[in-house]
């Protein structure tokens, strides 16, 4: 079955040529990636990155944006590698949002 | 954790939205946070990491194509080895093989990567939204020539178009035709007319007199 | 280290086919090239089987892969651009069959 992500020769419509300046917090998954993966380190691969984002399902892959696939597809490759457990990770999230309404993020 | 964005970067960052943390933005800063408590990355690095990647932009691309059009035997060396070509010019080439494919009258080159969004971001920086985008993905493989119409560039038949979808683990860069009236030009004047999209091939290289 | 890395069995000229085949997971070769007809265009070398390396697995042995290139008019029955416009795409090996070399 042809996956979502396949798109090439599909119907679609005008290039929009729209640019935006990336935002902090998107540079810094990127950044998570490169350094992730690069070989003294290889604690995951562009192939499990992608092979993780392919699989979000087509709804889900056309609502995130770009660096929202980016950083779910991070995460689920640590859990599965056993580098980071969903309640360490879950934990931190709510942590996080705390943090952040009492304004000390 | 504070984000300070008052330093004094030449390409300033926009700040985080300060209201509202969304999902994925939460989920990022707790998988930094927890890589960096188990001792697998630090917070310089990945500082680094961030700034090196805005320290990169087309001007660096634009550095092999003005050397190629200046020296006939630089341009064979890059397309027969990209790598070893960007080596040359001071410059690192990522851990990806780039191929440089060479625009003449007779032939137009545009990049794509149709699977997901692979671009040669060492030498161009972070690519464009358009690029990554479901409309240029799907159409530009199967109908390149009215997707380039859209960006303003028309080719007449006799001009053969190929796509080039990076679908695996090469990059592409596209070595654009010299403009005219460029004669005596500098390698550094030459490089300015080396855009972006010229080498993703989605334009010709800036026209410093165009008609 | 020669049970890494597989030998190569094409060669640039050399016309091949895309197999066609529909597996589930990461798949680099993408479904508008299938089964589509090309020419070699060059060998870039071996590399670790991607479809492998996205479940974590090495990857090995190396993969020859090669940039194929193919008409447009055959890959879309209603390409709208000139007969010589062609596509590259990077093919690994074990997706490639050889095809005869006559015009079709």
């Amino acid at each position: 079955m042809r996956s979502h992500h396949d798109m090439g020769g599909e119907p679609a419509g005008p290039v929009a040529r729209t640019e935006h300046d990336y935002v902090l917090w998107e540079k810094r998954v990127d950044a998570l990636l490169v350094l992730l993966s690069r070989k003294d380190r290889r604690l995951m691969t562009v192939d499990e990155l992608r092979r993780n984002i392919e699989s979000l399902g087509a709804e889900a892959y056309d609502k995130m944006t770009y660096y929202e696939r980016w950083i779910h597809s991070i995460s689920q490759t640590l859990i599965q590698r056993g580098v980071i457990s969903i309640d360490e990770l879950g934990r931190r999230m709510t942590q996080v949002e705390q943090r952040h309404e009492k304004g000390e993020l | 954790m504070t984000d300070h964005h008052d330093h004094d970067h030449p390409h300033a960052t926009l700040p985080d939205a300060a209201d509202k943390l969304t999902y994925y933005q939460t989920m990022e800063v707790a998988v930094r946070e927890l890589l960096i408590e188990k001792g697998i990355l630090t917070a310089d690095e990945v500082r680094r990491q961030v700034e090196d990647m805005d320290g990169r932009n087309a001007g660096l691309g634009g550095k092999m194509v003005a050397r190629a059009w200046l020296d006939k035997e630089y341009k064979q060396r890059m397309l027969g080895d990209g790598n070893a070509a960007a080596e040359e010019v001071g410059l690192d080439h990522g851990a990806y093989k780039l191929i440089v494919v060479e625009n003449t009258p007779d032939v137009h080159n545009v990049i794509v990567c149709k699977l997901c969004s692979c671009y040669p971001r060492w030498l161009l920086g972070l690519p464009p939204d358009w690029y990554k985008s479901r409309n240029y993905r799907s159409r530009v493989v199967r109908e390149p020539r009215s997707v380039l119409r859209e960006f303003g560039l028309e080719l007449p038949d006799q001009v053969t178009v190929r796509v080039h979808d990076s679908n695996a683990d090469m990059r592409y860069l596209v070595l654009p035709l010299r403009p005219g009236g460029t004669e005596g030009w500098s390698e550094e004047q030459l490089a300015n007319l080396a855009t972006r999209d010229s080498m993703i091939g989605v334009a010709l290289a800036d026209d410093p007199n165009p008609k | 280290m020669t049970d890494e890395e597989l030998k190569p069995h094409f060669t640039p000229g050399q016309h091949v086919r895309v197999r066609w085949a529909t597996p589930p997971g990461h798949v680099r070769t993408p479904w508008y090239i299938r089964g589509h007809r090309g020419v070699v265009e060059r060998l870039c070398g071996a590399y670790p089987n991607p479809e492998e390396l996205a479940y974590a697995r090495s990857g090995k042995p190396r993969q020859p892969l090669y940039r194929v290139r193919f008409a447009q008019r055959e890959v879309w029955p209603d390409y709208a651009g000139t007969p010589a416009d062609t596509v590259d795409l990077e093919i690994y090996q074990h997706w490639l069959e050889p095809a005869e070399d006559s015009n079709p």
